[in-house]
């Protein structure tokens, strides 16, 4: 147990986030317990977390212990197993009325004083908070992916949450060397209202066939020094998770510049959703 | 498109408008981010249909055309 009380880690969801979280705080000596709703699907987050470590050890001169590491995850799909857990980090997708019902199954089964990190790119954390009966231990940790590699999350101070949960969670993000800048709830925080005005305009003009998908990110990268550009951005995402959080932005705010890409729709509905299935605006 | 051609095909997306022979070592030309040597691990598996085992990923596999093409080659067969 460190000095701010965290010694085990519970995670929800086992897909390329939930993932990354588990790998990045079993790095960091943490004991992980990851959940989701198959064997299966936790068996496959475990190969990608292996694969990952050793890809890293390749790549890097200071090397991991991936055995050490992946010892420190367990997989269940049972929600009691979380009944030790000091904090929870749920990752799974974006669609509100899904994590309203895990939310209230945390609340029964996790001890009093474990916080909830809400991992989101924008929905309300005062909305989900409102769903347990410990709104000043819940706080949004918007993790950016991969998250083994990056040193910087956007946190999100809820309606009601404490001024000790936003310091102990600042402490215990540091503890992994995740820097972050804490700001004010509001759907989309400033990371997404910003970013996805960027990647539904780019899939509009590609659907309008005023430029082709290279050419677009080659203006970010080439002419605004961005590492990446806007279509990229959206692949690695994955484009079901950009058209769910345009989709929350356009509830939201009921404003039309919001509104999502017929493209993109498209498509997520025809199965190419970027990185994660190999197709998206581009080859992988 | 043979096994060469898809390989620099792949890479050539990452390095832009540089030039690379098969021999040059493509993790000193900018590329040697982890990021990148997923998606490459990536590309090879569901491009041939081959299974990287954790002794496969070392980087002297990995280092140029010719090493990749090597590798897909010895998985192929």
């Amino acid at each position: 147990m460190n000095e701010i009380g965290i010694k085990t880690i519970g995670i929800i969801g086992a897909g390329v986030m939930g993932s990354g979280v588990a790998q990045r705080f079993a790095k960091y000596g943490y004991d992980v317990i990851l959940i989701d709703i198959s064997q299966d699907i936790l068996e496959k987050s475990i190969n990608s977390v292996n694969r990952n470590l050793m890809i890293d050890n390749m790549m890097n001169k200071e090397k991991t212990d991936v055995k050490k590491v992946l010892s420190r995850i367990t997989t269940n799909v049972d929600y009691q197993a979380l009944k030790d857990a000091d904090v929870v980090i749920e990752n799974i997708p974006e669609v509100i009325d899904i994590k309203k019902e895990v939310y209230i199954k945390l609340d029964e089964f996790c001890k009093e004083s474990c916080c909830f990190l809400v991992n989101t790119s924008c929905i309300s954390i005062t909305e989900i908070a409102s769903n347990t009966h410990r709104a000043d231990k819940i706080i949004g940790v918007h993790f950016m992916n991969p998250v083994p590699m990056q040193k910087f999350s956007e946190v999100i101070k809820g309606f009601y949450t404490s001024e000790e949960t936003i310091q102990r969670i600042q402490q215990f993000l540091i503890s992994a060397e995740i820097d972050c800048t804490v700001i004010n709830d509001s759907p989309g925080f400033v990371s997404n209202r910003l970013s996805h005005i960027f990647m539904n305009e780019a899939a509009n003009l590609v659907l309008e066939g005023v430029a082709e998908p290279e050419q677009v990110d080659k203006i970010f990268t080439e002419g605004f020094h961005h590492k990446m550009g806007p279509l990229h951005t959206a692949d690695l995402i994955g484009l079901d998770t950009v058209v769910n959080s345009l989709k929350i932005l356009y509830d939201s705010y009921q404003d039309p510049k919001y509104r999502c890409s017929p493209l993109l729709k498209k498509m997520v509905d025809a199965g190419l959703l970027g990185r994660k299935t190999g197709k998206g605006f581009f080859k992988y | 498109m043979n096994i060469k051609e898809e390989v620099r095909n792949f890479l050539s997306r990452f390095v832009g408008d540089k030039t690379f022979e098969d021999s040059d070592n493509i993790f000193e030309n900018g590329l040697a981010n982890s990021l990148f040597a997923m998606q490459l691990v990536i590309f090879i598996e569901n491009n041939f249909g081959v299974t990287m085992q954790n002794e496969d990923l070392e980087l002297e596999n990995f280092k140029d055309v010719n090493s990749i093409v090597a590798l897909i080659q010895s998985k192929l067969n």
